[in-house]
């Protein structure tokens, strides 16, 4: 797949803080692609490069081959931008405010596009009110109605279900595979892994300014995944002193379950621990095996680097 | 060209404008309407006439060129600082907007604005003085130079502010000095030589002498010198916007 958006060797330093080092990435047109990392590590430094809210202090960005300093225009142009905080000017009102987002863009007011995205977006019955009079929720919709208002063919969502409920947080990824559907990029930036690994097509996270892993979401589940198997006790134990110590094998606090961590439950290992358990007279009720989650790998990808 | 951009810009703003015109046009006509009780009734008819011109008609000019500088810096500058301060700037800065489209927008909506406000004091003085304007071309291209020439100023003030405090005090201990000492309610004839000398420092003295001027055809100082203060003033705050846009400065990080 081509790639639409191209980052190579993109540092930005602010004072002495490094915030991006050297970050090259390639983003491939129609995808969506989540760009994961703790608070501070670069997300949304990387997106405002793209988007021209600050310039890098070196190296290039691409978007569909146009340069986002010397051909800016043709660069913004395709990209709409879904920013984290809710930055609106409370006096203006919903669809007033729609149709100023279109026409920084030299589009002409299209009353139809713009009531068709409210209405997606659940705000038409609220178009002429003052943006003050929101809640929180819908804010966060107007913002990317106004970011869909010149019908970008890149959409860069930072933190987009940040304080929203879990029916709009469904209705926003909705929203989101529609846009793929579309044809649209997607670029997402989020805190919920759920999130990511519900709607991305690649994962690319990033810590302390440098990109540590892009790969296909697939592929890291696979690549990265750990099972771990929880083996339900019939009595309470104490300690573990029956066995020999393994870092793998843990007991939780109740003293009820064994927590086999990496362990596959095809393999010999499981099946010596289950020998070792009858050899014991420790008997159990249930064993339950468990893939480990985007979260996991993602906690263990940043905690060990 | 994204000519729609800066058109966008400038509708909204006047969408603003319209939003509050009551607090817009009606404080600076009550205010004026009691300068011309203050100063042209009560005290003015303690006053000769200046030049051959009744004092409540000398200060017409005055009052007019008060409040277009005045508005002229606060519309342009809370035009740019308002959406800095809540965040809405970003929309513009990460649209396909130029410096130019942004500024003709900014700076052009905040100068109808106080273009607006100018002809509603003129319209007003009409109830307490009458006047016959001499040169009303003149009189027109001045308000617009002026308008334009303050809005830029303003439009800067509102980029360098990072808060309220900083947003009002260049207009409050810079520019409202100079205008009341530039000749606003009298004449620099009536003051000391000294005094004189240092008014021909204060650049709002020459923009009010030449609008005193298309008034009445007289003045302190030629009408050429006035155009080449207003025009080099536009030419100043032009090349700072420049350097602002292409730097980023207090805009893009």
């Amino acid at each position: 797949m081509k790639s639409q958006i191209s980052i190579e060797n993109v540092s930005k330093v602010f004072g002495r803080h490094k915030a991006l080092n050297n970050v090259s990435l390639e983003i491939k047109k129609g995808e969506i692609f989540a760009l994961l990392g703790p608070n501070g590590a670069g997300k949304t430094t990387l997106i405002s490069a793209i988007c021209g809210l600050c310039k890098q202090s070196s190296g290039t960005i691409k978007v569909n081959d146009f340069d986002t300093l010397s051909q800016y225009k043709d660069t913004r142009n395709q990209i709409g931008l879904v920013p984290q905080e809710l930055p609106l000017d409370g006096f203006e009102s919903v669809y007033n405010s729609c149709q100023f987002s279109r026409g920084l863009f030299g589009l002409k007011d299209s009353r139809d596009h713009i009531e068709k995205i409210l209405k997606t977006l659940s705000l038409f019955d609220k178009r002429d009110e003052q943006i003050f009079g929101l809640s929180g929720g819908m804010k966060r919709r107007l913002l990317i109605a106004k970011a869909l208002a010149h019908e970008p063919k890149i959409l860069f969502l930072d933190e987009p279900t940040a304080g929203v409920d879990v029916s709009l947080r469904r209705d926003i990824w909705k929203l989101i595979e529609d846009q793929k559907k579309m044809g649209v990029t997607i670029i997402l930036t989020t805190h919920y892994i759920e999130e990511a690994e519900q709607l991305a097509d690649r994962v690319g996270i990033i810590n302390s300014g440098e990109i540590i892993l892009v790969k296909e979401k697939t592929t890291l589940m696979s690549e990265f995944s750990k099972k771990t198997t929880f083996i339900r006790l019939s009595k309470k134990l104490k300690d573990l002193s029956f066995m020999k110590k393994n870092k793998k094998i843990s007991l939780t606090e109740n003293g009820m379950t064994l927590k086999l961590v990496g362990i596959n439950n095809t393999s010999n290992e499981l099946q010596s621990i289950v020998n070792l358990l009858s050899q014991n007279g420790i008997a159990f009720t249930e064993i339950n095996t468990v893939d480990n989650s985007l979260e996991d790998i993602f906690l263990d990808l940043v905690e060990t680097q | 060209m994204n000519i729609q951009a800066a058109i966008t810009i400038y509708k909204f703003e006047m969408a603003r404008f319209r939003r509050t015109i009551f607090q817009s046009l009606v404080a600076p006509i009550i205010t004026t309407s009691l300068y011309f009780v203050v100063f042209g009734a009560a005290i003015g008819s303690k006053i000769e006439s200046i030049n051959g011109v009744s004092y409540g008609s000398f200060i017409v000019p005055g009052l007019i060129m008060l409040y277009l500088m005045t508005e002229s810096i606060n519309n342009a500058a809370f035009g740019i600082y308002f959406p800095k301060f809540v965040g809405s700037i970003f929309e513009v800065l990460s649209a396909p907007v130029s410096s130019l489209q942004a500024t003709v927008g900014y700076v052009g909506a905040a100068a109808s604005k106080s273009t607006i406000i100018g002809l509603m004091i003129f319209l007003t003085s009409n109830l307490f003085v009458t006047h016959d304007i001499k040169y009303p071309l003149v009189m027109a291209v001045f308000i617009i130079l002026t308008a334009i020439t303050f809005s830029l100023f303003g439009f800067i003030i509102g980029i360098w502010a990072q808060n309220w405090e900083k947003l009002s005090i260049i207009p409050t201990l810079l520019v409202t000095p100079l205008v009341f000492l530039g000749g606003s309610f009298y004449s620099i004839d009536m003051l000391p030589e000294f005094w004189q000398k240092v008014s021909l420092l204060n650049p709002v003295f020459y923009l009010i002498s030449g609008f005193r001027w298309s008034f009445f055809g007289t003045s302190e100082i030629p009408i050429a010198l006035s155009i080449v203060a207003i025009l080099s003033f536009m030419a100043i705050c032009l090349l700072i916007i420049a350097i602002i846009f292409k730097t980023g400065y207090r805009l893009r990080t």
